[in-house]
């Protein structure tokens, strides 16, 4: 039980910290927030470049694969494990398969919402 | 019309303002100036399927009803005039369509309302028209999406940020019929860009605007702001009037006493919009709504309205352009 | 003096003037809001665990982004996350919640103007620069490696 919580408590402390650094970055500069992500992103897949960030993802788990910097590793990473399984066909497909499934669930349950749904006033 | 100065006129023909209505949203229906709007429409689709069906039948409503307040024939309408938010005005040519009223479409963005006064007063002056409705409005919905985000996506938005405004104002401006509201004067503004690059920050972009011209009406007619009962601009917000009381203030005219801000009183500040409202029905609801009645009822005599624009669009915006900013005026005065 | 020393002193008077937001409250709710989501989607992975021991970490973590990009996009459809954005900001849009909601946005907001041009196209609206960058930075680092390895 007690290393679950301690899990949790590092699940807490760098998923809350990575997101506190984009806050933060929002409000002390002008950056907006989809260059934050695209830097984020950059930042995960150098990192993950690296083999550095599969430290961080051990250690912590979901705060450190569901924040943007944990999509660029797997980009990272799936390219970087096809490449020694498929040579450079892996270098080229390795990024995308690694992230398909998250993509593919995104798109397709959008497309099937859409048919239902439409885009409601904001009150505040 | 009679030139003052370098860029006021003022107006021989005696041109009232007949009628004037007022459509909103719920949510600018909610506000501190709820009872003096004419509809207040809680569904902004108006029923339709879009929103941007919606907006075009609420300028068909607030519109037919203000030729139907000035008791003239739709026939003898001799113009519309006005414009919306939206590329290529397409409410307004829609609306027009549905009209049958020989139309003239005006975009200056969020200064359209004092714009199509002016120019509608012009066309009167010239003698050959008798009745022109000028209308203009705009659409949160809409012009969210156009200019920012899709309305389901979740983002924050900056703490000097301005919510636009769900409204159409129309008016009736006559020289046949009388009424004792006048259009006496009017300055046409300059297009002014002090750098501000923040598309955020609209009330800053566009407060210089606002002062050159209320300077220059104030040299032209060799007026101060104590002349007048009211000085209304038209969507500042609560930090873009700020700015503007302090450029005045630099420029020797203290107008803390007589001054307020359409889209800095239309909403409570409950109501979570930041600085205020925005948008081209900002002026054009609060004109057309409280600033008429005011008039109407004696209360005020006369108001100078300042209606401001910013004339960016998105492809400028995102190639990093600073924001063109545009501010007319007219003097409405009620006789009593 | 010129219209660029105006300028320039109106943008200073602009930025010291213009309300800054609260510091605090806004990094406080992004920390739990991107607490909230991690802790989430950690206990969704641990749920499939205890379920099925003989998954792999990868796998599992990739479960748990699926199950928080469903819930995202439901609550995308229902109405309700530009809500909880507002309050979280960067806690909401840095976990993939924010990925999934910008498509799921888009597509919502598009679909009038129809199924080819508006939810085909529009879709990655907001959420395509993290596509095209992502898969530009998995190729760049997959051909460095492979170049790497040659020698």
């Amino acid at each position: 039980m007690g290393e679950a919580l301690l899990m949790y408590l590092k699940v807490i402390l760098v998923g809350g910290s990575i997101c506190t650094i984009a806050e933060l970055i929002v409000i002390r500069t002008k950056i907006t927030p989809a260059r934050i992500l695209v830097i984020f992103l950059m930042v995960g897949a150098i990192l993950g470049g690296f083999g550095l960030y599969n430290y961080v993802v051990d250690w912590a788990g979901a705060g450190a694969t569901l924040p943007i910097v944990g999509f660029g590793n797997s980009l990272a990473n799936g390219a970087i494990t096809a490449v020694k399984t498929d040579g450079f066909f892996g270098a080229l497909s390795g990024g995308l398969i690694a992230t398909s499934a998250g993509i593919a669930i995104s798109i397709g349950l959008s497309y099937l919402v859409s048919f239902f749904v439409s885009s409601k006033t904001k009150k505040d | 019309m009679k030139k003052l100065g370098s860029q006021t006129y003022s107006f021989e023909s005696d041109i009232s303002i007949i009628s004037g209505v007022s459509l909103v949203g719920g949510k600018e229906g909610a506000g501190p100036l709820k009872k003096y709007f004419d509809f207040v429409e809680e569904d902004d689709k108006m029923g339709q399927k879009t929103f941007e069906k919606g907006e075009r039948l609420m300028f068909l409503k607030t519109i037919s009803s203000a030729i139907k307040k000035s008791k003239v024939e739709k026939d003898n309408i001799d113009l519309y005039l006005g414009g919306d938010l939206m590329n290529q005005l397409v409410s307004s040519n829609y609306t027009a369509s549905e009209l049958n009223i020989p139309f003239v479409g005006l975009y200056n963005a969020c200064a359209t309302m004092a714009e199509s006064l002016i120019v509608g007063s012009i066309f009167l002056d010239s003698k050959g028209m008798k009745n022109i409705v000028c209308a203009t409005g705009s659409h949160f919905s809409t012009a969210e999406r156009q200019y920012r985000y899709p309305l389901e996506f979740g983002n924050q938005r900056q703490s000097y940020a301005q919510w636009t405004v769900t409204g159409v104002g129309a008016t009736v401006v006559s020289t046949e019929k009388t009424s004792n509201i006048k259009i006496k004067m009017a300055t046409i503004g300059k297009v002014t860009d002090y750098g501000v690059s923040d598309i955020a920050n609209m009330g800053a972009a566009m407060a210089p605007a606002a002062m050159e011209t209320l300077v220059a009406f104030f040299t032209d007619t060799n007026t101060t702001q104590k002349d007048y009962d009211l000085i209304a601009t038209g969507d500042l917000g609560k930090l873009g009037s700020d700015i503007f009381k302090d450029l005045m203030m630099e420029k020797g005219y203290d107008i803390e006493t007589n001054y307020v801000d359409c889209g800095h009183m239309i909403f409570n500040i409950d109501q979570d919009t930041l600085q205020g409202g925005s948008g081209a029905g900002c002026s054009a609801s609060v004109f057309n709504s409280y600033i008429l009645s005011k008039l109407r009822s004696g209360e005020l005599k006369k108001v100078l309205l300042i209606s401001t624009g910013a004339l960016m669009s998105t492809t400028t915006n995102q190639q990093g352009d600073s924001i063109p900013c545009i501010a007319h005026l007219v003097l409405v005065e009620g006789e009593n | 003096m010129n219209n660029e020393e105006r300028n320039e002193k109106y943008l200073e008077y602009v930025e010291q003037k213009s309300p800054k937001a609260g510091w605090f409250n806004s990094l406080f709710h992004a920390f739990v809001m991107g607490a909230t989501i991690c802790c989430l989607g950690q206990m969704f992975g641990d749920i499939i665990r205890s379920f099925y021991p003989v998954l792999d970490l990868l796998t599992v973590g990739a479960w748990s982004s699926i199950i928080i990009i469903v819930l995202t996009i439901f609550l995308t459809a229902f109405g309700c996350f530009d809500r909880l954005a507002k309050y979280g900001g960067a806690g909401t849009f840095i976990p993939i919640s924010g990925f999934a909601n910008s498509i799921a946005s888009c597509a919502i907001e598009f679909k009038k103007e129809g199924l080819v041009f508006g939810v085909g196209s529009k879709m990655f609206y907001v959420a395509g620069p993290v596509l095209v960058n992502g898969v530009a930075y998995s190729l760049i680092v997959g051909v460095v490696y492979f170049i790497i390895g040659l020698f």
